[in-house]
């Protein structure tokens, strides 16, 4: 939303993935390590046990452009299956998706169901995830049991089919030299995979590259 | 884009008519101030007082309270609560929809009464709803300003992120 009056422009974005994935842990990174001017208050609707109920919110300034304002406001979803339809409510008029996979092998079939999920939610608001901003984050590349990067992409991150001609060229993954992000298969067929990171949240690895990531792309829809 | 920021955007000319028809509303039914949020949680405006809180945090979790709200009346077979009261011992508000896009926040003390505060909100409804329409039918017809203003900024947009 962009507001005249006050000269800022509003962007929602909105962490994704299974339950105890790290979402919450991405926005608790990030509104330690901002300046405290530009960020605002860190909002949980957490349960006792500390496990997100509805939401967790923070809002972020990014910086001015054209005398605009940039802020954007951060939101994760309760990961358990449980809570699908407060969930929901939260992806409601977003503008860009963040999906925060476990590494873990053994979390393989939670990320599945998540991402399926978020595709399901989505179109039923008449979103199509692929035209949108999204980005992939793989998180806990620490732990022992994580999964090769390659089987999280293959699992999570195959690519949609590009049926737009104009799109049938090959678009470098930025992020990661000698992949791309647009490319055509061997069969013939065109493909696009979302940009992905791997991060370890608690420590802030891949955190800011994530919301970089993210961001530009939710500004970049605008321009 | 088929969601979001993109779709529509305010302009000087529709803040004017709604301060004003918001202004008037403030002073009929002697409430403190109105919060003008969008469904997704962001403020749009405030008019009166000053409200004296953490307006980023109080438009998003309106637009929870609100959602939340709206699938507990689906649930109880309902198409929707048109309006939210949250009573408190001085403070009180009164949250409505607007053209299901926005909701309009009444914060107001014991100067005035929630009677009062709900007589005159319907009239007050109608009104925002043709202002909110005639936005977002400009947006529809794809002339929103908002297509233009980050038009060619790449670069700029690229800067923002050097750090």
């Amino acid at each position: 939303m962009i507001n005249y009056a006050s000269r800022e422009i509003n962007c929602k974005i909105v962490y994704y993935g299974p339950g105890l994935g790290g979402k919450t842990t991405n926005l608790e990174h990030v509104y330690g390590k901002v300046k405290p001017e530009t960020r605002g208050k860190l909002i949980s609707l957490a349960t006792e046990t500390e496990r997100t109920l509805f939401f967790d919110f923070l809002p972020v300034d990014l910086g001015t452009i054209r005398g605009f304002k940039t802020r954007f406001h951060l939101y994760t979803v309760p990961g358990q299956v449980y809570y699908n339809a407060s969930r929901k409510l939260i992806l409601k008029n977003v503008d860009g998706i963040v999906f925060v996979g476990d590494s873990q092998a053994e979390r393989m079939e939670a990320n599945l169901e998540s991402m399926q999920n978020l595709y399901d939610n989505m179109s039923e608001y008449g979103y199509d995830l692929t035209q949108m901003p999204f980005v992939i984050q793989y998180n806990k590349r620490d732990l022992a049991n994580a999964a090769p990067i390659e089987d999280l992409q293959a699992a999570l991150n195959p690519g949609w089919e590009v049926e737009d001609a104009s799109k049938h060229r090959v678009q470098p993954d930025p992020y990661h030299a000698g992949q791309n992000l647009v490319e055509q298969l061997p069969g013939g067929e065109w493909v696009e995979k979302a940009p992905y990171f791997e991060a370890i949240a608690v420590n802030g690895d891949g955190v800011f590259d994530t919301l970089k990531a993210v961001s530009k792309l939710v500004l970049k829809a605008l321009a | 884009m088929t969601a979001g920021t993109a779709n529509w955007s305010f302009t000087q000319d529709d803040f004017t008519a709604i301060t004003e028809s918001l202004l008037r509303f403030l002073g009929e039914t002697k409430s403190r101030c109105a919060l003008l949020v969008d469904r997704s949680g962001q403020l749009v405006t405030t008019v009166g007082e000053a409200p004296g809180l953490d307006t980023t945090a109080f438009a998003s979790l309106t637009a929870a309270d609100y959602s939340a709200n709206d699938q507990l009346a689906r649930l109880v077979g309902e198409n929707d609560f048109s309006s939210l009261f949250h009573q408190g011992e001085k403070e009180s508000i009164y949250v409505a929809d607007i053209a299901r896009r926005l909701l309009l926040v009444i914060i107001f003390d014991s100067r005035t009464t929630v009677g009062l505060v709900r007589l005159r909100m319907k009239d007050e409804i109608g009104e925002l709803t043709l202002l909110v329409d005639r936005v977002f039918s400009r947006g529809r017809n794809g002339v929103a300003p908002a297509e233009h203003l980050l038009r060619g900024a790449d670069d700029e947009i690229d800067k923002l992120f050097n750090w």
